[in-house]
């Protein structure tokens, strides 16, 4: 079955077989980073140049990690240090590095679209959308459901409950896309300042009160509370607050299912929206997620480099 | 469609190639110590979980099995549609083993240098041994199989297919015609 897409900008345009051929493609990749000489030849003579205008280090290392286990070039360039400084628009940039025939473009950016813009500017490289605003992040999303599937079996018929800042978060609307066109329900819980209007259209179940949204879920996605983005323009009162109704804790935990598995996309914020004990506990397979995060960015290098540009 | 198929080895045929093939890596190796039987996906871990049943049946002892998906090694890759992936399944080590490398059918050599190269990037092992169910020639690499189930003289354009049942069993090799 053929993986028809050229550039990843959003879980929003895959299809559930997409999704299931991006999930199985990681899972033949998983079994790589458990040996001895993590590297295969796949990517060879690849070029993947990773474009951050915005600051990350799990993605952008996993990204990398990802190229250089299937022995692609990998370069990384951020905006910070580089001709960005110095006026450069967004499509120069990226024609430039086009120009140095990289095949692969991974980029974030703090305006939602960005990637978009690109790859429809772009004749050659393929994009993938690394996070872009408050739009949407897909691999994070994809690597989500794998860590589901692996511990669920399957994602059709779960509840996922997803906590905290929707609105700005690209996590959270990636996640509710791919679940959505797997077949899950999602439950969409924060304050009501973080609830942006027209959710129950793209197929959530919203809730204000976590308690209600944690009821008998099969998976708790908790979402960080972007604390630089708080300083600007603020959304709750004080985060202790915050912490006071919408943590996840040993005592709201208890209301989900009892094999109930307790996600988060990194960094934590311990004591603002998870608190420790659960962080650590039994339940969470955060470092899981992580683990996974380099498999699926592999699948996804290679679905769209491993193959040749002729339409 | 205008193809002729022809059946060249029946379900008998391909067991008893598979029993000769057994005692002759079984005789080759005074044994069974330190073998392991590595299958090329699809269709080579079918072959060799079958060759492991029949050492198992004529010394009585399992012998370790697992499969290798050579996708992520091939030469081709970049070229054409991108080829899904299998899974490699070797959960032992394979350092100072001796390895069967069991595939269905050897053609250009190129799936065998493959599926070495993989092997090499897991462990160490004392020896690799190729074991097909058939070999139909062709080769464009300095590549032979040690154990060969038939010789099957063949032209580039014509195809040979090997088809299991649902439990994995070989049912025939049949030589496709254009």
């Amino acid at each position: 079955m053929a993986f028809s897409h050229k550039h990843i900008i959003g879980t929003q345009q895959l299809s559930r077989e997409d999704i299931e051929l991006i999930l199985e493609t990681a899972e033949s990749f998983k079994e790589i980073n458990q040996r001895d000489i993590k590297k295969v030849p796949t990517l060879r003579g690849k070029t993947i140049i990773n474009l951050f205008y915005e600051n990350s280090t799990r993605t952008r290392t996993s990204f990398e990690l990802a190229g250089k286990r299937m022995s692609a070039d990998t370069i990384n360039i951020s905006a910070s240090g580089s001709s960005v400084t110095k006026g450069e628009t967004l499509e120069d940039t990226a024609k430039n590095i086009e120009a140095m025939n990289a095949d692969v473009i991974v980029m974030r950016h703090s305006c939602s679209g960005a990637p978009d813009y690109l790859a429809k500017r772009l004749t050659k490289s393929s994009v993938i959308n690394a996070g872009d605003g408050a739009h949407e992040h897909p691999s994070q999303a994809l690597l989500d459901l794998l860590t589901i599937k692996e511990h669920k079996g399957r994602i059709e018929g779960l509840t996922v409950a997803i906590i905290g800042d929707i609105a700005r978060s690209r996590v959270a609307r990636s996640d509710l896309y791919a679940l959505k066109t797997m077949g899950a329900t999602v439950r969409l819980a924060g304050p009501a300042t973080m609830l942006p209007p027209g959710l129950e259209e793209m197929g959530a179940e919203v809730y204000t009160d976590i308690n209600e949204a944690i009821k008998d879920a099969d998976v708790v996605i908790m979402l960080r509370i972007q604390l630089e983005r708080e300083g600007g323009n603020t959304l709750v009162p004080t985060l202790r607050e915050y912490a006071q109704f919408f943590a996840l804790n040993t005592e709201n935990l208890k209301l989900a299912k009892p094999d109930a598995i307790v996600m988060h996309p990194g960094p934590l914020n311990r004591g603002v929206e998870i608190s420790s004990y659960v962080a650590d506990g039994s339940q969470n397979v955060i470092l899981e997620q992580v683990e996974n995060g380099v498999a699926v960015r592999m699948a996804l290098l290679y679905l769209l480099a491993g193959g040749s540009d002729e339409e | 469609m205008g193809s002729k198929e022809k059946v060249i080895l029946d379900k008998q045929a391909i067991d008893r190639a598979v029993t000769r093939i057994t005692h002759e890596i079984l005789e080759k190796n005074k044994g069974y110590d330190n073998l392991v039987l590595i299958g090329i996906r699809s269709g080579g871990d079918h072959l060799a979980a079958l060759i492991r049943e029949k050492i198992n049946e004529i010394e009585g002892g399992q012998v370790p099995h697992g499969a290798v998906d050579v996708t992520m090694y091939r030469d081709d890759v970049g070229q054409g549609v991108v080829r899904p992936l299998g899974k490699t399944e070797i959960p032992f080590a394979l350092d100072n083993r001796h390895v069967i490398l069991v595939d269905e059918v050897i053609y250009t050599g190129r799936t065998i240098r493959a599926a070495m190269d993989a092997l090499m990037d897991i462990g160490r092992p004392s020896s690799i041994q190729l074991a097909v169910l058939v070999d139909r020639g062709h080769r464009e690499l300095p590549i032979r199989a040690d154990y060969v189930g038939r010789n099957v003289p063949s032209a580039r354009d014509e195809n040979i297919q090997v088809s299991f049942d649902e439990a994995h069993q070989p049912l025939e090799v049949r030589l496709i015609k254009p």
